[in-house]
C-alpha cells in the first residue's frame, strides 16, 4: 500500500514536470503545426542558468552556508527570464523567416537550433563540458508523512509550482484577450490576421510563454535531481524532451489540457513501470504507450480528429 | 503501323543484357579497383575514411528512398542500422565460434569467413527489412510528424532493449552449450558488442553501395518508383490515380530498412568500431536526415555528395574541433534559409544545367 501511494506521489511529481515541458511543445504545435525539437535545449538552458545563477551568488559552495530561502525563487525567475528571451530570439531569427517554407525545413531548422544550443552551451565560456551538482536551494527535508509516504519539500514544490504555472496558463489561454487571439491564430492564421490580430506578435508571445515554462521545468528538474545536471550536449536532455513531446502527442497535440494530462500520464506510467516491472525499461513504457495511443486514437486522447479536405 | 513502330523501338537482347547487368558489373569492378589499386596507395587512414564514406552513402541514399522519394519523414533510420549490425554481428561472431572455434578473421578474399560475413549482411538486412515493415505499418494511419515520432520511438525502444542484453560470451565451451536464444540475447548490453571480426573492406562497402545505387536509380525511373514519387508530390492525387499509397509507403520503408541493415552490418564489421546502442541512437538518425536534406530530398547524387562531404568535413575541421559542431549547426540553419531545397533539390548532379522538370514538355 505504501509502495503504491509513494509511486503515485512520485509519478504525479515527475508528471507535472513533464506536463510543464509538454505545454511548450503543444502550444507551438497548435499554432505553427511543427514540433519544436529545440524545446528540450531550452529546458536544458533553463536548468543550467539556474545553476550558473546559484554559483554566481555563492550558493553552490560545497560546505558553505545554507542558501537563503529566497534563493530558489531568484534562480527560478532568472532562468525563466533568460529562456523567455532566448525563445523570443529563436523564433524571431530562425523560425519567422521560414513562416511560408515547407514544414520539413522548419523541422530541420529546429534540429539545427538544437545542435547549436547544445554545442554553444558546451563552450567553456558558457556551461562547459562537465556535469555539475546543483546546490540544494530548498531544504531537503520531509514536510510530512502520511501512511509512511514521505512528502518531501522538493516534490511538493515541484507540484505546487507546476500547478500554479498551469493555472496561470489556463487563465491566460481561456480567459484573456491574448488567449483568445492565440486560440484564433491556432485555428486559422489568415482569418485571424483579417480579424486584426497581430499574428507575428501572438506567435512570439507563444514562444516566450513556452520557453519560460520549459525554464521553470528545468529549474524544478535540477532541484528534484541535483545530480542530473549533465553537460549540455548529453543525450539525457533530448531524451527528456522527447518524452515530453510524447506526452503532448498522447494528450492530443495542440491541446493545452491534453498536454497536462499526457504529462501526468507519462510520469505515472514511468514510475509505476519502474516500481513494479523493471526500472531499466522506463523509456520503453513511454514509447510503447505512445505507439499504442497513436494507433488507437491517432489524434491523441483529447485531440479532435481532423478531416482532411482536398 | 503502331505495332510495327513499337517492335522497331524494342531493343534487341544484345542491348538489353548489358543494360540490365552492366551497372552492377561496373559497380563490382570499380569496388575491386578501389580495393586493389587505390587503397594500397592511400594507406589505412584513408581506407577507413573511404569505408566510412561508403557506409554513410548507403545510409543517406537508403533514407532518401523514404524521406526523399516517398516524402515520409522518418527519423529512426539508425534503428534499422542497429538491427542489421547486431544481427549480422551475432551471425559472424557466434557463427565463427561454431564453425571454426574462434572469432578471428577466417579465410582470405571470398574465403569461408567472407561468405559468412556476406550471409550475415543479408540476414541482417532481412531482419532490418522486417523491422521496416513493422515501422511502416503505422504509416497507414499516421502522417507527417506523428509518423516521425513513431519512427523515433521505435529507434529508442530498440536502443533500450539492446542495452538490456547480456554480456558477450567469448568462451567456446559456453557457446557450444548455450541455446540459440541465449546467444541472441548476449549482445554486450550497454557496453557494446565487442569482438566482432573485422570483415568489412572497401570492396564490400562499395559493392553494396553499387547495388543500392542501381536499385535507387532504376526505381526513380520506373513506374514502381514513380508511385513513390507521386505519394511525395500529392498523396491524395496519387490515391485518386489508383495508387495503393499504403502499400507503396510500406514498400519504401522495407527497402530502405534493408539497405540500412546492410550498412549497419558493414559498420559492425569495420575495424576499430564497437557496436554500441548509444552510438546508433537518434543522434545518428539525425545525422543521416541532415545528409539527405543537405543533398536535396530525392536526389541520389545529392545524397552521395552530402554524405561524402559530411564525413570528410569533421576530419578537415579536426583542428577546430571545439567549434566544429557549432559551425555544423549554423550551416544547417543558414542552409535552410538560403537554399531550402538542399544542394540539388530533387534533381541529379548531371541534370543541374537543364531547365526544371515540367518547365518544358518532352515530346514522345
Amino acid at each position: 500500500m505504501t509502495k503504491l501511494l509513494q509511486t503515485l506521489f512520485d509519478g504525479v511529481a515527475v508528471g507535472s514536470l513533464y506536463a510543464l515541458i509538454a505545454l511548450g511543445y503543444t502550444m507551438v504545435y497548435g499554432i505553427l503545426q511543427f514540433s519544436n525539437f529545440a524545446h528540450s535545449d531550452i529546458f536544458m538552458t533553463g536548468a543550467w542558468i539556474a545553476y550558473v545563477v546559484s554559483a554566481a551568488a555563492g550558493w553552490a559552495v560545497i560546505g558553505g552556508d545554507t542558501p537563503p530561502l529566497y534563493s530558489g525563487l531568484v534562480a527560478l525567475l532568472a532562468s525563466m527570464a533568460f529562456c523567455g528571451l532566448l525563445g523570443f530570439g529563436i523564433e524571431r531569427l530562425a523560425y519567422r523567416p521560414l513562416r511560408k517554407a515547407p514544414r520539413l525545413n522548419v523541422l530541420i531548422t529546429a534540429i539545427g537550433i538544437s545542435l547549436f544550443l547544445e554545442n554553444i552551451g558546451q563552450r567553456k565560456e558558457l556551461f562547459g563540458t562537465q556535469p555539475q551538482k546543483m546546490p540544494q536551494l530548498l531544504p531537503d527535508t520531509t514536510l510530512f508523512t502520511v501512511a509512511d509516504v514521505n512528502f518531501r519539500i522538493v516534490d511538493l514544490t515541484v507540484i505546487a509550482v507546476a500547478l500554479v504555472l498551469m493555472g496561470v496558463l489556463q487563465w491566460l489561454v481561456f480567459r484573456t484577450r491574448l488567449g483568445r487571439a492565440m486560440r484564433a491564430v491556432s485555428y486559422n492564421i489568415p482569418v485571424a490576421s483579417l480579424m486584426g490580430i497581430n499574428v507575428d506578435r501572438v506567435i512570439s508571445i507563444t514562444f516566450v510563454i513556452g520557453s519560460t515554462l520549459a525554464a521553470a521545468a528545468g529549474f524544478l528538474y535540477v532541484m528534484k535531481y541535483p545530480g542530473a545536471l549533465k553537460q549540455p550536449a548529453d543525450s539525457t536532455w533530448i531524451l527528456l524532451g522527447l518524452k515530453c513531446f510524447v506526452a503532448a502527442v498522447i494528450g492530443g497535440i495542440g491541446n493545452v489540457r491534453g498536454a497536462m494530462l499526457g504529462g501526468v500520464l507519462i510520469g505515472l506510467m514511468e514510475m509505476f513501470g519502474a516500481a513494479y516491472l523493471s526500472p531499466h525499461m522506463r523509456d520503453i513504457y513511454v514509447f510503447s504507450l505512445l505507439i499504442i495511443v497513436l494507433l488507437v486514437r491517432p489524434a491523441g486522447l483529447l485531440g479532435k480528429a481532423t478531416v482532411e479536405k482536398v | 503501323m503502331l505495332s510495327a513502330r513499337a517492335s522497331a523501338l524494342r531493343p534487341g537482347l544484345a542491348w538489353v543484357l548489358p543494360r540490365a547487368v552492366g551497372p552492377l558489373v561496373a559497380g563490382v569492378v570499380v569496388a575491386f579497383l578501389l580495393q586493389l589499386v587505390v587503397v594500397p596507395i592511400l594507406g589505412p587512414f584513408y581506407e577507413k575514411l573511404m569505408m566510412d564514406i561508403g557506409i554513410n552513402c548507403l545510409l543517406a541514399v537508403s533514407l532518401n528512398l523514404v524521406n526523399g522519394f516517398t516524402g515520409q519523414f522518418s527519423i529512426g533510420h539508425a534503428g534499422f542500422m542497429a538491427v542489421g549490425g547486431y544481427v549480422a554481428g551475432a551471425v559472424t561472431y557466434y557463427g565463427s565460434f561454431v564453425l571454426w572455434g574462434s572469432a578471428a578473421v577466417h579465410g582470405g578474399f571470398l574465403g569461408g569467413g567472407d561468405l559468412l560475413f556476406l550471409l550475415g549482411c543479408v540476414v541482417g538486412g532481412l531482419f532490418a527489412a522486417g523491422a521496416g515493415y513493422l515501422v511502416g505499418l503505422p504509416s497507414l494511419r499516421l502522417r507527417g510528424d506523428y509518423l516521425a515520432i513513431v519512427t523515433l520511438g521505435f529507434g529508442e525502444i530498440l536502443r533500450v532493449l539492446l542495452q538490456q542484453t547480456g554480456d558477450v560470451i567469448f568462451v567456446p565451451a559456453q557457446i557450444e552449450q548455450a541455446s540459440a536464444f541465449t546467444l541472441a540475447t548476449s549482445l554486450g548490453g550497454a557496453l557494446g558488442f565487442s569482438g566482432i571480426p573485422f570483415y568489412t573492406t572497401v570492396f564490400w562497402v562499395y559493392v553494396m553501395l553499387g547495388l543500392l545505387l542501381v536499385v535507387a536509380y532504376r526505381l526513380k525511373e520506373s513506374s514502381e518508383g514513380r508511385a513513390f514519387l507521386s505519394i511525395r508530390e500529392n498523396e491524395i492525387a496519387a490515391e485518386a490515380m489508383g495508387i495503393d499509397t499504403t502499400k507503396y509507403k510500406v514498400r519504401a520503408f522495407v527497402l530502405a530498412a534493408f539497405f540500412a541493415g546492410i550498412a549497419g552490418a558493414l559498420f559492425a564489421h569495420e575495424t576499430g568500431t564497437t557496436l554500441n546502442p548509444r552510438e546508433l541512437g537518434f543522434q545518428k538518425s539525425f545525422d543521416i536526415v541532415i545528409m539527405v536534406v543537405l543533398g536535396g530530398m530525392g536526389s541520389i547524387s545529392g545524397a552521395l555528395l552530402a554524405a561524402g562531404l559530411l564525413t570528410i568535413l569533421p576530419e578537415l575541421l579536426r583542428e577546430f574541433s571545439d567549434w566544429r559542431l557549432v559551425v555544423y549547426a549554423v550551416t544547417l540553419i543558414v542552409m535552410m534559409r538560403v537554399r531550402p531545397q538542399g544542394l540539388f533539390g530533387i534533381r541529379e548532379i548531371w541534370e543541374l544545367g537543364r531547365p526544371r522538370r515540367g518547365a518544358q514538355e518532352k515530346r514522345p
